[in-house]
């Protein structure tokens, strides 16, 4: 193909005004016709419009919210809600429990009701309790309940009965508390219990505060009263103590990350190897074929875990990109074969073969014709690959074989939060809906625009 | 069923069907069944082997422990009782132990001393292969027997006569008695063995009992069941007539669910189930599983955590109390400061009440001294990266994120977590691929040796590979002797050397947390021979209100 | 027509080939040891296990006994199942991933039929819309999520009518009510694609010519409707069918998980956490191949129909999207 055979002007465009005078519809190029479609399409355009807040939340969400996602606040786990609040700072002090000497042992049907049950001190760093000994205890058992719940709650601890007091630290809330405090005699406990009812005070502890900058390593409780402004967590907190909103951010930014990441990569490839296979032809074509079926007859998701841990992820690493390299080794056939099936119904399609008998040059072709046709039915393949390599990363962070903590991925969220489903929903709930809104906001607007692309639907309705 | 007419048969068998599949609505087993005295309880694996002699796992150790007995086993206290041996004497060279002649297996055969004979140096085979090999150690020359050096005949234990047995000792090993109620101890009798290869211990009908209870159904991956032994020497003391398991699942809260349908009779709780157990006014129990878990240093001189003044640095930062009461949050964990637990014995008292633990200043200030030491010291600007290897279990990774927020706000060091699956970790420890790694040390039998010789330089467990020629020395003065006085003396040294070594960063004494059945009683939760046992569980029926207390919430 | 099967058939076994070859090296190349365990074994032990499972020849020595086995089809032994071969492991809880599988199409081939059929038939109009929702929902919504929810749906509808209505978890064999609700949960992703499909490949229908004739004609809308309509469009939802159930079933593992059922996917996921090498070939390597015998009996019974496809078989798998 040396000399165009025809004259240039013969592919010009033709100039706008000249269209006014023709008796038909105005010129509409192909994208112009697509995109007017598309807009007649609420649904589409109304997930179009979703898909972008969302986007827009994950990329520009943490220049709004500056949280680090990864700041721990021991003294808040697993909130549904945090206000913004002013807390005094608990240093350690030394607590000496309480000793008795032990009396001789009697069994439990004897024992008595411990008395003087009373509270030494009540912040939520510590709850301090001390009793009177039970004559011929062999322990104590310690139990509380949260606010008025019937029975005595969890079992904190079996203390030897020379001690007649009790520390408790274990994740202490602001919240009405019932100690309950009963003798037993090794075996069996006394069914005589002393119980007290007690709120703690809200403190944060010397430690948190220094993590968090707001307090001075050599601090010195005799300087001052040491108070710290705690900042407020409108999603509540994770159950490390991390705030929820930043962690959907920084989450959303990676499952977004793996979602377009992969499917852009993967169909970029197959195009390339659909469309070569296609043009070459031939033995090469049907070879090319042949592997690419070889690759779609693995089982997917089992050779997703496969590769996923014989990639191995090393120290340090999110996961990502070893998620990635498997969804692409994985993927492409798929797009490869949809291309080349597309090109070869192309080559035979009636105006391709007029431009062809014009002597329309191959460049003209494969951009004027080829890569429009083609491009369709790729990006409505790429709007359902996208929500499937998220679905695939949530898969297989939530059998744990996703990305590595601490990076957070919606995926890795809802697995986090699907242990503390009973008792704190939010942490399962928000992941899942953005995961299921997104997914679903991007099958509707495949859809509108595999409608919009469609030129034949048109003309049919 | 008689003649039915042509144009019926498909739609009646179809019929037939549905009914067929409707009618058992409501027949399902109760987690507790007092008229026949069966519970049903839920697994969370199915166990890898029920050969005793290569059994390594919690659920294949809890199955054996119904199904077989040793020479001795534990008590409804946790105490050593008689088993098939009803009298039995430990010296500093030698064991004798005089065996039961009621015992039989549950073909109705005595247990004779042959059995455990042929099981001991079976298991002592290179060919076996059993991980377990080193537990019979004690016995004389079973190690050179465990690497092919001799053969099995050579092992020092003799049958004498059917009802004796006769072990010499490589060194003196006071705790030996306590040896014999493990798995690997247990008695296998030749002929079954050998009637069944390869598919010894493969199936229920492949086993054969000499315990309270008797293997009678094993649906692999689905279902066991294990029916009351009627030749168990001791059957009336065995209450329950059977212990069924059709439930196997790793899910936790598959399996809360399964308790709160009142399908079965017990189940462990996580922390997030804990609150919801709570709520739903279920009675809460705890227990000890006995294990102790640490932060595992790396000490190859090629890693920074070979420097002791970064060592003790980390010390100083690393608080286990916030770590157990704030990160775990789950009642009955117990901090700790020390490898040893607390449930150890020392000469009469408990071993930490007799050797407290060394006291170390957990406080930003100190760790920041240090660090600045550490800095200087080596001539660094700022901490080198440390990589801390971690498992797939939440408990451990959540256990990580909060080190590595720790380590990165409070000394500036960036922690760069290594989830990996069991195996991965094995090897990247093996191979001194870390720094840093969460791992724990469950004990195999009850005395301070079972954690103290974890760090001695022979120990292919130490895969940290600390090396101290005063640790070694210790461990043979307490391995040296039967004088308890002499031994703890010893382990209090060890204590010491690994707090001043910091040659672990201890985290806490694990526990469990669980709700049982109120119906339920006598089962035993203990730290060593299989857990949770019913040998001497029973079902209390006389409370009707306790057995609605555990369906209605 | 024998050439086309042998064809196929031929083309089957390069296929599986590839499939064994791919995870062989796949395998190998994890790192880890599975021969690892907590306590450190003496190094006479670890030759002694290395020996057992063939592990100290050389990799390729391996590849050709892996592939000789496998010709005979057998898998070896479990690592961790010390004596159970990998027959007997897919033997026992192959059957059990299949029942669940087999159920779980049953709900989401009759459902996407019948649901695609409507919301075509009432395009625009309130039924239309109830199943685009809900068919929007079960696509967007991950398994997990909705095994969770399915479980305590289950202990609520058993305290309101206090027995036990359905089994919260576990399995029996044969058992209906152990079955229902996981095939339900399992089959739900599927029964939502073949809703979609269901409903464009009707719509496409209902505008074609013989459609219109038959208007023309004055049939009953009804019997345009089942003679015409929904024959015609069911076509592309059969064509599906084979990867379907292979993706039903491969897929099972959450499911399995959470309802505590023995079946293939769970084995195969503890198998990898694990490193039981031969578990997770013999498992991958039975998967590959049924999925391949089933892509091989639908491409064949679709050349016995349709002599086109015999020409130009791609032409068949392209209709057939993954699922």
């Amino acid at each position: 193909m040396s000399t165009p055979a025809y004259p240039h002007d013969w592919f010009a465009r033709i100039p706008a005004q000249a269209a006014d005078d023709l008796p038909v519809l105005p010129p509409e190029s192909y994208w112009q016709g697509v995109w007017r479609r598309l807009r007649s399409n609420r649904r589409a355009l109304v997930a179009g419009c979703f898909l972008l807040l969302v986007l827009l939340f994950t990329v520009f969400g943490s220049v709004l919210w500056p949280v680090d996602p990864a700041k721990q606040d021991p003294g808040i786990l697993s909130r549904s809600y945090v206000a913004s609040r002013t807390l005094p700072v608990a240093f350690p002090d030394a607590w000496q429990v309480p000793m008795v000497e032990m009396g001789e042992p009697v069994a439990a049907s004897e024992l008595l009701a411990p008395q003087g049950l009373q509270v030494v001190s009540a912040t939520t760093d510590a709850v301090r309790l001390v009793w009177q000994p039970v004559a011929g205890a062999t322990n104590y058992r310690i139990y509380r309940m949260e606010g008025r719940g019937k029975g005595y709650g969890i079992p904190l601890a079996v203390v030897p009965a020379q001690y007649t007091g009790y520390q408790d630290r274990l994740d202490v809330h602001a919240q009405p508390y019932r100690y309950t405090v009963v003798a037993d005699d090794g075996v069996d406990e006394s069914a005589q219990v002393a119980s007290l009812s007690v709120t703690p005070t809200a403190v944060i502890s010397l430690l948190d505060a220094q993590l968090q900058g707001l307090v001075p390593e050599d601090a010195v409780s005799t300087d001052r009263e040491w108070v710290v402004d705690l900042p407020s967590h409108p999603l509540g907190t994770d159950s490390l103590g991390r705030d929820m909103l930043a962690r959907l951010i920084a989450g959303g930014q990676t499952s977004f990350f793996i979602g377009f990441g992969a499917p852009l990569i993967y169909i970029f490839i197959g195009c390339l190897y659909g469309a070569f296979s296609a043009y070459v032809g031939g033995r090469v074509d049907e070879w090319m074929m042949r592997f690419a079926d070889f690759v779609i007859a693995l089982p997917f998701l089992l050779f997703m875990i496969l590769l996923r841990v014989a990639f191995g992820i090393g120290a340090g690493e999110s996961g990502v990109a070893a998620l990635i390299v498997a969804m692409v080794l994985l993927g492409w056939p798929m797009a490869a074969r949809l291309v080349r099936g597309q090109v070869l119904q192309l080559r035979e399609q009636p105006f391709v073969s007029a431009a062809k008998l014009m002597g329309a040059p191959s460049y003209y072709l494969v951009w004027r014709h080829m890569i429009p046709n083609v491009m369709g039915v790729v990006i409505v393949s790429l709007t359902f690959a996208i929500p499937g390599a998220i679905f695939t990363e949530a898969f297989l962070s939530f059998i744990g074989m996703g990305v590595v903590p601490p990076v957070p991925s919606w995926g890795s969220l809802c697995n986090d939060g699907i242990q503390s489903m009973l008792v704190h929903p939010h942490e399962l709930l928000y992941p899942a809906a953005l995961i299921s809104a997104t997914v679903l906001a991007f099958n509707v607007l495949g859809d509108g625009l595999r409608d919009a692309l469609d030129i034949n639907l048109e003309a049919r309705s | 069923m008689g003649i039915i007419p042509a144009h019926m048969t498909r739609l009646s068998n179809i019929f037939c069907l549905v009914f067929a599949l409707l009618l058992p609505v409501g027949a399902l087993a109760q987690g507790v069944d007092a008229a026949s005295k069966t519970i049903t309880l839920g697994f969370s694996s199915e166990p890898p082997t029920l050969n005793s002699m290569e059994s390594t796992d919690q659920v294949s150790s809890m199955i054996l422990a119904h199904v077989k007995e040793g020479l001795l086993r534990y008590d409804q206290h946790g105490e050593l009782a008689p088993g098939v041996a009803m009298r039995w004497e430990v010296t500093e060279t030698s064991a004798r132990f005089w065996l039961r002649r009621n015992a039989r297996w549950s073909d109705g055969k005595p247990v004779t001393a042959h059995d455990f004979v042929f099981a001991w140096r079976n298991a002592l085979l290179p060919a076996t292969a059993s991980q377990y090999a080193f537990i019979l150690y004690p016995i004389k020359n079973a190690e050179a027997i465990n690497r092919g050096e001799l053969p099995a005949t050579a092992l020092g234990v003799t049958a004498v006569g059917d009802y004796e047995l006769r072990v010499e000792l490589e060194r003196p090993c006071p705790y030996f008695a306590s040896l014999t109620a493990f798995m690997t101890y247990y008695p296998v009798r030749e002929d079954f063995f050998r009637s069944r290869g390869e598919r010894y211990a493969a199936d229920a009908k492949d086993m054969i009992s000499n315990g309270p209870f008797m293997l009678d159904k094993w649906v692999h991956g689905a279902a066991l069941s294990m029916a009351k032994n009627p030749y168990y020497w001791d059957a009336q003391d065995v209450k329950l007539n059977r212990i069924d398991i059709p439930h196997m699942t790793s899910d936790p809260q598959a399996m809360f669910n399964l308790y709160r349908n009142n399908s079965i009779a017990m189940t462990g709780l996580t922390r997030e189930l804990l609150g919801k157990a709570v709520e739903l006014g279920y009675p809460i129990r705890s227990f000890e599983t006995g294990a102790v878990y640490f932060i595992e240093i790396n000490f190859r001189p090629e890693r920074a955590t070979s420097n002791l003044k970064l060592r003790k640095a980390l010390q100083a930062m690393i608080d286990s109390t916030v770590l157990v009461n704030r990160i775990i949050a789950i009642p009955g964990m117990h901090p700790t400061d020390t490898l040893f637990p607390r449930w150890l014995k020392g000469v009469e008292k408990p071993f930490l009440e007799e050797y407290p633990p060394p006291v170390i200043d957990h406080s930003l200030k100190r760790a920041r001294e240090l660090m600045r030491e550490y800095l200087d010291e080596t001539g660094q600007e700022t901490p080198p990266p440390l990589v801390l290897l971690t498992g797939e279990n939440p408990l451990a990774v959540q256990q990580a994120q909060y080190i590595q927020y720790l380590l990165r706000e409070g000394l500036g060091i960036e922690v760069k977590i290594d989830r990996q699956i069991f195996k991965q970790i094995l090897e990247k420890m093996r191979a001194g691929d870390f720094d840093l790694v969460t791992a724990g040390w469950g004990p195999d039998y009850n005395d301070a040796m079972t954690f103290a010789d974890l760090f001695t330089s022979w120990n292919e467990n130490n895969r940290g590979r600390y090396q101290s020629e005063e640790y070694d020395r210790l461990v043979r003065v307490a391995q040296g002797t039967n004088d308890q006085k002499v031994r703890m003396e010893a382990i209090a040294a060890i204590q010491q050397l690994i707090a001043d070594d910091v040659v672990i960063l201890p985290s806490y004494e694990n526990s469990g947390v669980y709700v049982q059945d109120p119906r339920l009683k006598g089962v035993v939760r203990s730290i060593f021979g299989g857990d949770p046992n019913f040998r001497h569980a029973w079902i209390d029926d006389s409370h009707p209100a306790a057995a609605a207390g555990a369906t209605t919430p | 027509m024998m050439r086309f099967i042998a064809g196929r058939v031929l083309y089957g076994v390069f296929t599986l080939w590839f499939l064994a070859t791919a995870t062989f090296f796949a395998m190998h190349a994890v790192p880890g040891d599975p021969l690892a365990s907590e306590k450190a074994v003496s190094p006479e032990i670890r030759r002694n296990l290395e020996a057992r499972y063939g592990l100290d020849k050389p990799l390729l020595t391996q590849y050709g006994i892996f592939i000789g086995n496998m010709l005979q089809g057998d898998f070896g032994i479990s690592f961790t199942q010390k004596n159970r071969s990998v027959n007997d492991i897919i033997r026992e809880h192959f059957p059990i991933s299949a029942q669940l599988g087999v159920l779980a199409l049953l709900w989401a081939t009759f459902g996407g039929v019948v649901f695609g059929a409507v919301t075509a038939y009432y395009r625009n109009r309130w039924p239309d819309y109830v199943s685009v929702v809900a068919v929007i929902i079960c696509i967007s919504v991950p398994g997990f999520v909705f095994a969770a929810l399915a479980q305590l749906a289950i202990i609520g509808l058993n305290e309101a009518v206090g027995k036990d209505v359905l089994p919260v978890a576990g399995w029996e064999a044969g058992s209906f009510r152990h079955m229902l609700v996981p095939s339900l949960v399992l089959g739900l992703g599927t029964l939502a694609y073949l809703t979609r499909l269901m409903r464009s490949s009707m719509l496409e229908i209902m505008d074609a010519d013989f459609v219109r004739t038959a208007k023309a004609k004055g049939l009953a809308t009804t019997r345009i409707f089942w003679q015409h309509q929904l024959r015609n469009a069911i076509l592309p939802v059969v064509t599906v069918l084979g990867p379907a159930i292979a993706g039903i079933t491969t897929g099972g593992f959450v499911v399995e998980q959470v309802f505590a059922i023995p079946g293939l996917g769970r084995y195969f996921v503890q198998a990898v956490q694990q490193l039981d090498y031969t578990v997770i070939m013999g498992t991958t390597v039975f998967y590959g191949a049924f999925l391949i015998f089933l892509v091989m009996l639908v491409d064949i019974l679709y050349g016995l129909i349709d002599p086109r496809i015999r020409l130009a078989p791609e032409k068949l798998r392209q209709k057939g999207g993954p699922v």
